[in-house]
């Protein structure tokens, strides 16, 4: 394996008409990755996986895939295919035509491509379907079918176009798993697109957070979720309680801030950090303050009033008044304590542990 | 009341508030301009034909005899023949000529796909009939074309093969019937799915593959009707044979309206009608499932 990245995009841009779809990307996916283009819609992350797969052409910018210039080629001559949202089966054709339409084109065998067939129709767990017709499946068959027919091309990227949004909670769970395991199986490098933080988080190796044609972050899941580098970003991937706070000193990599209820503190500058009058924005995910029960102390405490109350089952959310903030605090708690007999108007005791806040740039 | 009695009338008030019942009513008055304008006379005809001409009157004895002579003389063979073949010609030439306009305006019509199609059905802002005698204009002796030809130099004299032949029943028919075949062919072409085309090049097509991979297939049920709409009322055409085709254009339709008008042999004239609908049907039939087959070899 060399160092050259598996795709590697520099510059860019995609424009339709005065409307910037794409502003000057530049992103590396490494050979055997799970990446996901993670955004709300109309950010630009579809685009970019048309460009990839070479149904559109970029307006400036270029892309390289499995080291080879590929800015100009079309969809056909790329070593990419692509799973589509709506799975696109062809109605014409029956299961196994559709999974071998690609094979076509390579002249095999009859029974070498009728094993090939075979062989991915087994890998998405539908064996016994090749004569069905498309408009004769479900929509998790149908999306198995999409898998298989890009599959058995063996490309060298495969591109997920929100393969599973059209499915229900249950199915697409399923379907979640299974599709982390098949990309560990066949180690072909996924770039999958998706506006689902939870997906995104839960099958990449890495996540690019995209906002109005730009990439805003891109990093491991954890270090997305952990530490966001901007307001929009925490904001699109949970919960946040944001505070507003006022900067003391600014040493290089680091800021001393004093926030209100929080006290003063010292954290790490997020990448791209710009402070804007002295002010500076600092968050907390909600089930990163915890309630105390009891007698129970903890060194750092926050004492507030429960404003209201959601429950969901395993969870509790509480809104927190807490003198001297802005806005309640929000907080979830699992329910083995019973934060579900918390009830409005009761006060409260909060812990939180000073590594659990995160600077962040106060672009919304 | 009894409930014996209120039973029965609240089964005809659901009757007739039922989908069934309004669906009859709505299509009740087409149904019965059809049964009286179409049907009817169509079993009017076939009644005909296993009828008898008897110097003035009509001998009501069945027979087949009209039959006999509808099949076996040689000049109604040859005139069946004639129609179908030139009806295949115009068809499979409307056809291919609609195709690639269909597929320009669902593909490239981009915002001004309603002004392509009304652009392409300007010609019936004029009669029928015009358009055929401005063909004549076209095609004739000192017509245009011959004359430019002239004034340009390429020919000294004119080409006398242009009009009345079945050529230009050809040329007159498709230019008559080739909006028909554009708009069931472009509604076909709307209908795919462009993800699908894509899903084609995505998997190795060339563009040239993907038509004839992906868009022809679907777009084969837009392209049989084109076929069908063109073909089976060009059988049985009457005005354009007689205005420019000449003597050997001649198709069947003059032959049944000589026996009706002036040969005066009405059930004749029915078994020929009767054959012509039967031999289009047959044909139509035919060339459904010969499209279905092409469309399999190509997969």
């Amino acid at each position: 394996m060399t160092d050259e990245p598996m795709i590697r995009i520099e510059g860019l841009s995609k424009a339709y008409g005065e409307f910037l779809a794409l502003d000057d990307v530049s992103l590396t996916i490494r050979e055997g990755e799970f990446f996901s283009l993670l955004g709300p819609s109309g950010c630009g992350k579809t685009t970019l996986l048309r460009l990839i797969a070479g149904f559109n052409a970029p307006t400036a910018g270029t892309i390289a895939i499995d080291g080879k210039a590929s800015t100009g080629l079309k969809a056909n001559q790329r070593p990419t295919n692509m799973v589509f949202q709506n799975y696109a089966i062809f109605p014409h054709l029956d299961v196994a035509e559709n999974v071998g339409y690609g094979l076509k084109r390579l002249r095999l065998s009859r029974a070498e491509e009728a094993r090939l067939v075979q062989e991915a129709l087994d890998m998405v767990q539908l064996p016994d379907l090749g004569r069905r017709r498309a408009n004769e499946l479900s929509g998790g068959q149908r999306q198995r079918v999409a898998l298989a027919r890009a599959l058995v091309m063996r490309p060298k990227v495969l591109l997920l176009d929100e393969p599973l949004s059209a499915l229900d909670k249950k199915l697409r769970e399923e379907m979640q798993a299974e599709l982390r395991a098949l990309q560990q199986q066949v180690g072909i490098t996924f770039v999958l697109v998706t506006h689902d933080q939870y997906e995104a988080l839960a099958l990449s190796d890495r996540v690019a957070v995209m906002f109005n044609g730009r990439i805003a972050q891109m990093d491991t899941p954890m270090q997305l979720y952990q530490h966001p580098v901007t307001r929009q970003v925490a904001d699109f991937l949970g919960g946040m309680n944001f505070l507003d706070s006022r900067i003391l000193d600014e040493t290089g990599e680091r800021l001393t801030v004093e926030t209100e209820r929080f006290g003063r503190l010292t954290l790490a500058k997020p990448a791209g950090f710009a402070a804007a009058g002295g002010r500076a924005t600092v968050g907390i995910r909600p089930e990163r303050l915890r309630v105390l029960w009891d007698d129970e102390r903890a060194e750092h405490e926050i004492t507030g009033t429960v404003a209201s109350r959601a429950y969901f089952g395993e969870t509790t959310s509480l809104a927190v008044r807490v003198e001297g903030l802005d806005a309640p605090l929000s907080i979830v708690e699992t329910n083995n304590f019973g934060a579900d007999g918390l009830l409005v108007g009761a006060e409260i005791r909060l812990a939180y542990d000073p590594d659990a806040l995160v600077l962040m740039s106060d672009l919304r | 009341m009894t409930a014996g009695a209120t039973v029965p009338a609240a089964q005809s008030r659901r009757w007739r508030e039922s989908d069934e019942a309004r669906g009859l009513a709505l299509i009740s008055p087409t149904l019965l301009y059809a049964i009286a304008l179409l049907l009817l006379p169509v079993m009017i005809v076939i009644l005909y034909s296993f009828w008898s001409q008897d110097y003035l009157t009509i001998d009501r004895t069945f027979t087949l005899k009209n039959y006999q002579e509808a099949l076996f003389q040689p000049i109604y063979r040859d005139l069946f023949l004639r129609s179908l073949s030139i009806s295949l010609v115009v068809s499979v030439t409307t056809v291919l000529m609609a195709y690639p306009i269909a597929w320009y305006i669902s593909f490239h019509g981009g915002r001004n796909k309603n002004l392509w199609l009304f652009l392409v059905t300007i010609p019936f802002l004029t009669s029928y009939l015009l358009r055929v005698l401005s063909w004549k204009v076209i095609l004739g002796y000192e017509g245009v074309l011959n004359t430019g030809l002239m004034a340009s130099g390429l020919i000294h004299e004119p080409i006398t093969s242009l009009l009345y032949n079945s050529n230009a029943v050809v040329i007159t028919l498709v230019h008559s019937w080739v909006a028909f075949a554009i708009l069931p062919i472009y509604v076909s072409l709307e209908k795919i799915d462009r993800s699908l085309i894509e899903a084609g090049r995505d998997l190795g097509d060339t563009a040239l593959q993907s038509l004839i991979r992906v868009v022809l297939p679907l777009s084969l049920p837009g392209v049989i009707s084109a076929f069908l709409i063109v073909m089976i009322p060009t059988v049985g055409d009457y005005v354009t044979p007689k205005l420019v085709g000449g003597k050997d254009g001649v198709m069947i339709a003059t032959a049944i309206q000589v026996n009706f008008g002036r040969a005066a042999n009405w059930p004749l004239g029915a078994a020929l009608s009767v054959t012509t609908m039967v031999l289009v049907s047959a044909a139509a039939g035919m060339i459904v499932l010969g499209f279905r087959a092409l469309v399999r070899s190509v997969r």
